[in-house]
């Protein structure tokens, strides 16, 4: 221990460094390699042209026709209800998910829990507005399309973060209620659906608060609300007219906002 | 009253917890079980409700052994038997009533439960129950509202609405402080002497164990190593239950305000 | 003895007025009626297209990878590129808005400025940057990377800053005693705190950036997206529905590598 000087001292042993190094020059070549293929795809022709375009489309927007607003309530009631319809029949639908894919609450450990988690992941990886695609195509535009998308969607969100609250429930409540001779059901009423109602409200209305946010642009596939009108615009390149539908939208997310951080204060 | 034959459990990690525990309880007996952390003492108990599954031996309750149930048998005989937890093991999220009337889940039928429709005897008795325990007037709190020992009221109320024929009781005061816990303990002594029920108390603190219990049975690495009158609980026992340590501070003190340390510490070290 | 009720009703939790509870509860049963109300439901249509529908589950059943192969594999390789290089340019930028977002660590006039940038983007929807950049930028995944980036400096700066703004303060004081500079403190007392959190947050901002990248195709920018609304539009349901299970698959995949990679990164 006496010839250790200080030139000897480093951060990190020469091996751990080494892949430190090897891991960031990997990335930058990865990185470097795709930007060329991206590049190869793209007209730069119309990217240096963009500034010219950014202008014209300014210039165009302003100033908001305001006189468009009052055609928008309607469309803005729509969205409304495309959320919160979405939400309640996706929560409906994510509970039982939930059970089936909690480690301690599923009947089935090998064969349901994994369809549960299938089922989470499918409606997790698939966008709002693919499911909104695909519906329209399916059973034509309109509200339903948009609404069972959005429940669709917010199956997996909710049912993973629920399954989560589920697994993290406190044993000892639930072993306490099943030595007074409880059935299962009696288990699952008493011991664990009060320990994760708080969880339940307050996934439910954070979805809601973001399925606002997915309804309002749901439209641009056909499937009813905000969206609608703003593709109606966009079509004639009343630029103007889409300001107004943008600043109705943000407003409506701000609105939101403030009611799922009330609702899930006075929840907790 | 409740005879245990043999009783063994050998976890699936290969870590034996009981072996061959013999036991025989009359009633309106109080069993305090002493040992060191690992040695079974809360196995034991879940073994007899069959919280945890034993892997050999009988539990006879009066006539029935229930190790032979099939699961809605089970749940029939476990109506029977009381439970009192270490952290109380309250639904944090549900009134006291609703706790105390959790007692009579094995009874009712699950609309029953789910409504909150309980026979007017049963929420006259819950009511009883509550008074008894003395906190009638805290039946409409939220159970996460209450103080530790308040919460471990509730705990036994809610055992003692099963109309228990044995009361399981795990560390009863082992979150509590000195002066609650003998209170707790004093409870559930008149409270087993009111109703002729015997009980089992797995117990960490030996002077309550001795104040408080007519027998104790001290247990060590799943076996039982003591069984007799708390009197009889000389150095030389403690020392083969709990290994070798200094005991002479061990005293009947009743306003010993700190809970006496009775940390068995080479026995934890070897376990 | 027996002068105890026999009743016992459970109080009400969350709105202990009793007029007010019925008040909300009539409400929201009116305002759920009047909602379900205004879905206006075309059956003769739903039940065509559930013919439809039962072809598309036959497709996602049955899924054909190699009739549209190579516009699907040409729109993976734009959207994974898409993907990497918009999260690599999107943390980069996001590293010093996040700081400059801390209120414990900067001015106020740089925090206004830069919660104020982390506020824009995050509430304007991928998409509808999408369609503006695209009118912009011309068709093409480099609207998409342009997207993604502006979208990941929302998210990624937002949550950094926050975590910077939760750091131990102990820490900061005792390198500031030191008589460390701005830079120095950085370096010693906040990077240590946040880069497991850093790496962690790019990773998922990679996953959600890919899902993402599915839909920004829609609106012409390019990627997966682009392929799965055109094979849509023609009613080729096996092929969307392969596309699907692609998007799906990688999703695990990446959602599974990357819980491994934080693992081994710690």
């Amino acid at each position: 221990m006496t010839n250790i000087s200080s030139s000897d001292w480093t951060y990190r042993t020469p091996k751990h460094r080494l892949f430190l190094w090897l891991g960031w020059f990997a990335l930058v070549a990865l990185f470097v390699w795709c930007w060329r293929i991206m590049s190869q795809d793209t007209i730069w022709a119309f990217v240096w042209d963009a500034p010219a375009q950014a202008l014209d489309i300014g210039s165009r927007m302003t100033p908001p026709e305001w006189g468009y607003l009052p055609e928008l309530m309607k469309p803005l009631w729509d969205t409304l209800n495309i959320a919160t319809l979405g939400t309640i029949g996706g929560v409906l639908i994510a509970i039982p998910v939930a059970f089936l894919a909690a480690r301690n609450t599923t009947p089935s450990a090998t064969i349901l829990r994994p369809i549960a988690l299938f089922i989470i992941v499918t409606s997790r990886s698939i966008n709002s507005l693919i499911w909104a695609l695909l519906l329209v195509a399916i059973i034509g535009p309109g509200l339903l399309a948009g609404i069972i998308a959005i429940a669709l969607r917010s199956i997996g969100f909710v049912g993973k973060l629920l399954y989560e609250a589920i697994e993290e429930t406190d044993p000892r409540q639930i072993e306490a209620i099943t030595a007074t001779g409880a059935a299962p059901t009696q288990v699952l009423t008493y011991g664990i659906v009060p320990q994760i109602m708080p969880a339940l409200w307050s996934i439910s209305v954070f979805r809601w608060d973001i399925n606002i946010r997915e309804s309002a642009i749901l439209g641009l596939v056909g499937a009813g609300g905000l969206g609608l009108k703003m593709n109606a615009s966009l079509a004639i390149l009343a630029w103007d007219q889409v300001l107004v539908i943008l600043i109705l939208i943000l407003a409506t997310v701000v609105v939101s906002e403030w009611v799922s951080a009330q609702v899930r204060k006075a929840i907790i | 009253m409740l005879k245990l034959n043999g009783l063994s459990k050998t976890y699936k990690t290969g870590d034996t917890a009981l072996s061959d525990v013999s036991l025989d309880v009359q009633k309106g007996q109080l069993i305090g079980l002493i040992g060191p952390s690992g040695a079974g003492k809360s196995t034991l108990i879940r073994c007899i409700n069959r919280l945890v599954e034993p892997s050999s031996g009988e539990v006879w309750l009066g006539d029935v052994d229930l190790v032979k149930l099939s699961r809605s048998e089970l749940r029939h005989q476990r109506r029977r038997i009381g439970m009192i937890f270490q952290e109380y093991a309250l639904v944090e999220r549900l009134t006291v009533m609703e706790n105390v009337l959790s007692g009579r889940l094995g009874y009712v039928s699950f609309w029953r439960s789910w409504l909150r429709r309980y026979e007017p005897r049963d929420i006259q008795r819950a009511y009883e129950l509550l008074d008894r325990v003395g906190l009638l007037q805290h039946a409409d709190k939220r159970a996460d509202a209450l103080s530790g020992g308040q919460r471990q009221r509730v705990g036994i109320a809610r055992a003692l609405m099963q109309d228990p024929d044995l009361l399981l009781v795990d560390e009863p005061t082992a979150s509590l402080d000195p002066k609650t816990s003998r209170q707790i303990m004093r409870l559930l002594t008149e409270i087993c002497a009111e109703r002729d029920l015997p009980a089992i108390v797995n117990i960490h603190d030996v002077p309550l164990a001795q104040a408080f219990m007519q027998r104790i049975v001290g247990l060590r690495a799943g076996r039982v190593v003591f069984d007799g009158a708390p009197d009889g609980l000389s150095e030389a026992v403690l020392t083969e239950i709990y290994g070798a340590e200094d005991w002479n501070p061990v005293g009947n003190d009743d306003d010993a305000d700190d809970t006496p340390v009775v940390v068995p510490k080479v026995a934890e070290v070897l376990a | 003895m027996s002068s105890y009720p026999t009743t016992w009703r459970r109080p009400p939790q969350i709105i202990p007025d009793r007029r007010l509870r019925i008040a909300v509860q009539i409400a929201a049963l009116v305002y759920l009626v009047l909602a379900v109300g205004s879905v206006e439901v075309n059956w003769m249509r739903v039940s065509e297209g559930l013919e439809r529908g039962q072809r598309f589950v036959m497709g996602f059943l049955q899924p054909d990878f190699t009739s549209r192969w190579g516009d699907i594999s040409q729109g993976l390789i734009e959207s994974l590129t898409m993907t990497l290089t918009s999260t690599v340019v999107g943390v980069l930028i996001s590293i010093p808005i996040g700081i400059g977002a801390s209120r414990n660590i900067v001015p106020r006039p740089v925090y206004l400025f830069c919660r104020a940038v982390i506020a824009i983007s995050r509430s304007l929807q991928e998409l509808i940057v999408a369609i503006f950049l695209v009118a912009m930028f011309g068709f093409g995944p480099f609207a998409g990377f342009l997207t993604l980036s502006f979208a990941t400096i929302g998210f990624i700066g937002k949550l950094l800053a926050d975590e910077i703004e939760e750091v131990d303060e102990t820490q900061v004081e005792a390198i500031r005693s030191t008589g460390a500079s701005w830079f120095q403190m950085l370096n010693y007392a906040v990077q240590p705190q946040i880069m497991p959190r850093l790496i962690g947050l790019s990773l998922y901002r990679l996953d959600i950036n890919f899902r993402e990248s599915a839909v920004i195709g829609i609106v012409g920018a390019g990627g997966i997206g682009a392929t799965l609304n055109t094979a849509i539009d023609r009613y080729e349901y096996d092929s969307a529905g392969a596309i699907l299970l692609i998007i799906i698959a990688i999703v695990m995949v990446a959602e599974y590598s990357s819980s491994y990679l934080r693992k081994f990164l710690q």
